[in-house]
């Protein structure tokens, strides 16, 4: 394969920026960084549909920036013959045909550490509204109850849990860091044991659950992943258990989740991510023992500009051909 | 079953697994020094200590009389009630506590004594204890999840979820980071310091003020509440409740705190001027707040009730099966200390 310039020259001398390939959304903090160092293809503002616009725009495209959930799937890479780099905008990326990409050798970045700190906040924050009913005692306040119904009925002490972390990557670490100063036992599995950690592994999930009191989804969502949280999970869990779900929605099995939580077979969830955003299964919005959020953990403006600076660092180390700052490696 | 997981319990749902059991027992026969102490209780906040109070002592429930009745209430039996357990709600003040000539004790199911007229207590020589410690961690641990409900808008994101409105995937808005946000505690007692410990786990820088420095810790002091204020992104009240802290959080300090500033109440009602925090809140001066208590609970300011910076919680900071069982076992282990002429496990006087 030649090595084409894309940098074109202009009659005035000045370099052409390097094209990237977007896919929608960019986020508006994002757009003006980012256009004053790249040319972007937009096929969403082409008339044309999207195969078309590719073949006639994007053969020599390099490099393609998913700026949000939108899939890379095989059908989309195969009108990209030239592309060499996929770079998300988020930790996760199940939306992405990973193993398409490996296999034409087009590296995938992803957010790196950008979010870690605010979602494990987040996942920190959940467990403790379930568990102290913060949001539904919030909702009782609100209502003017306080005064016709007395004291909201109790909840339930987070010191002395048994957390049970399923995935401790960056943001599985952080959550595990914040819940031990707050008296929690961590446990955790993962796909590897891994050596420098001292708390109790779990080759398999359920036996993990059978030991936990709380689980926390912080792993990425694979094909092996998938509903790593089922009934038997869950079950072993049991009916005080506690599920926090920061992940993927489709960690978890979420209609089984909806029947044991209406069954009384665990005990509470707090959740960001559900399977089909933003459907939210109607049975949850009517219960007290859940949390739900839509999708919001990672949105704080320090999460946002880490991501910029992330984004932008990989792009500018592709097109001068440096190392990549947060190559996704499987 | 499992036995090392939660058992459920027959009161609620819980297995509180206490590394440091407390000397009183629940399963233990009542001395009959108990069952002859005539025991006023003034609040029915908790059920189980109630509970176990009816069966091991002679239980007297205020509450069962209206108030405008309490005084001949107590004068007819002012003979009997040699004890008196107070709540957060109702304790004993003067009037009370001179209205019950044959009181000895006054155990407090709290650790705050500000509904307890000390001054009275020592006079008469009446023993007081109250419940530190056992609710240490309960309240710590709720001051933090209010925090960040508050800085990331949980409560609203929740209610915006119910409300069906969700119906575009990339709905978002921006909210507050907390890791990494400077913490202000005002009182480094037992509760301030559980509540420094959590917050560092997070990377929080913590500063805080107190009567006086204390010399054991690395925290940034202030010798001012304004100042302590001016410099924190998150105050948190964790101070007693005294004629000096009354109001400790008024206007100035909630200006200095400022628009971007969130204030964290799990102390009682009166440290912070309400009014001002009503009006602080609803013309932007201050960033948000989260609120366990209030100045005239159970009543909340309603202006406060559409505010979605605001998170509005019912005095739950001690409301969790484990803590309220822990604290009523330290309540019934001073009484019946105090019956059977031992130490008292937890004396303030």
């Amino acid at each position: 394969m030649s090595v084409e310039n894309h940098t074109a020259e202009t009659p005035a001398g000045e370099r052409e920026l390097p094209l990237v390939l977007l896919l929608p959304p960019l986020f508006p903090h994002f757009h003006v960084a980012l256009t004053h160092k790249f040319r972007f293809l937009k096929p969403w503002e082409s008339p044309l549909p999207r195969e078309e616009f590719l073949a006639a725009h994007a053969c020599a495209v390099r490099a393609l920036l998913c700026s949000g959930p939108t899939p890379v799937d095989a059908e989309l890479l195969a009108c990209l013959p030239r592309l060499e780099l996929v770079v998300a905008s988020s930790a996760g990326v199940n939306h992405i045909d990973v193993a398409a990409c490996r296999r034409r050798g087009i590296a995938i970045t992803n957010a790196g550490n950008a979010f870690t700190d605010d979602v494990a906040d987040y996942a920190v924050a959940l467990l403790i509204d379930v568990l102290h009913k913060i949001s539904a005692s919030d909702r009782y306040v609100r209502r003017g109850l306080w005064p016709i119904k007395g004291d909201h009925p109790l909840g339930r002490k987070l010191g002395g849990k048994r957390v049970g972390v399923i995935g401790l990557g960056s943001i599985g670490s952080a959550v595990a860091r914040r819940l031990e100063a707050f008296g929690c036992t961590i446990l955790y599995h993962s796909r590897r044991k891994k050596p420098s950690v001292s708390h109790q592994f779990f080759s398999n999930v359920t036996d993990l659950a059978a030991e936990s009191d709380v689980l926390v989804t912080t792993c990425t969502l694979t094909a092996e992943t998938h509903h790593i949280i089922d009934r038997e999970v869950m079950l072993a869990l049991g009916k005080d258990g506690i599920i926090i779900n920061v992940g993927r929605g489709a960690l978890v099995d979420e209609k089984e989740l909806v029947r044991c939580l209406m069954e009384g077979e665990i005990g509470g969830a707090g959740l960001d991510v559900f399977e089909n955003e933003p459907v939210v299964p109607q049975e949850l919005l009517h219960m007290d023992n859940v949390v739900l959020t839509h999708h919001q953990a990672v949105f704080t403006p320090e999460s946002f500009h880490g991501l910029l600076e992330v984004v932008m660092g990989n792009l500018e180390a592709f097109f001068s051909n440096r190392p990549l700052p947060t190559p996704v490696s499987e | 079953m499992k036995p090392t997981k939660c058992r459920v319990e027959e009161r609620g749902t819980e297995d509180d697994r206490n590394p440091n059991p407390k000397p009183f027992s629940s399963l233990t026969t009542p001395p009959p020094a108990m069952e002859s102490l005539g025991v006023l209780l003034t609040f029915p906040a908790n059920s189980y200590l109630e509970e176990e109070l009816s069966k091991r002592c002679k239980l007297f429930r205020l509450w069962e009389t209206p108030p405008e009745n309490w005084r001949q209430f107590l004068r007819a039996n002012a003979g009997s009630i040699r004890a008196l357990v107070g709540t957060s709600t109702v304790g004993a003040d003067a009037e009370m506590i001179d209205a019950l000539p044959a009181l000895e004790i006054v155990a407090s199911c709290s650790v705050g004594l500000d509904k307890v007229d000390l001054a009275k207590c020592r006079e008469r020589r009446i023993r007081v204890t109250n419940t530190p410690d056992v609710l240490t961690d309960d309240v710590a641990d709720l001051a933090i999840g209010l925090a960040i409900a508050t800085m990331r808008r949980i409560c609203e994101a929740d209610r915006y979820v119910r409300s069906g409105a969700w119906n575009a995937k990339g709905d978002y808005k921006l909210t507050s980071k907390f890791s990494g946000k400077t913490i202000g505690i005002i009182g480094l007692g037992r509760i301030g310091l559980a509540i420094a410990k959590r917050a560092e786990a997070f990377d929080c820088p913590i500063s805080y003020y107190s009567r006086s420095e204390k010399p054991h810790t690395n925290y940034k002091y202030y010798s001012s509440v304004v100042d302590l204020a001016a410099n924190c992104h998150i105050l948190i009240v964790a101070c007693a409740l005294t004629e000096e802290t009354r109001h400790i959080v008024n206007r100035e300090v909630m200006d200095a705190l400022g628009p971007k500033g969130v204030l964290v109440n799990i102390g009682r009602g009166p440290h912070v001027d309400e009014a001002e925090l009503v009006s602080a809140l609803i013309e932007g001066r201050l960033g948000g707040a989260a609120l366990d208590v209030f100045e005239h609970e159970p009543h909340v300011p309603e202006q406060l009730f559409g505010l979605e910076n605001v998170v509005l919680v019912p005095h739950v900071g001690t409301a969790t099966w484990g803590t309220r069982k822990e604290m009523a076992d330290l309540v019934l282990g001073n009484l019946e200390a105090h019956a059977t002429n031992k130490p008292l496990l937890t004396p303030v006087l």
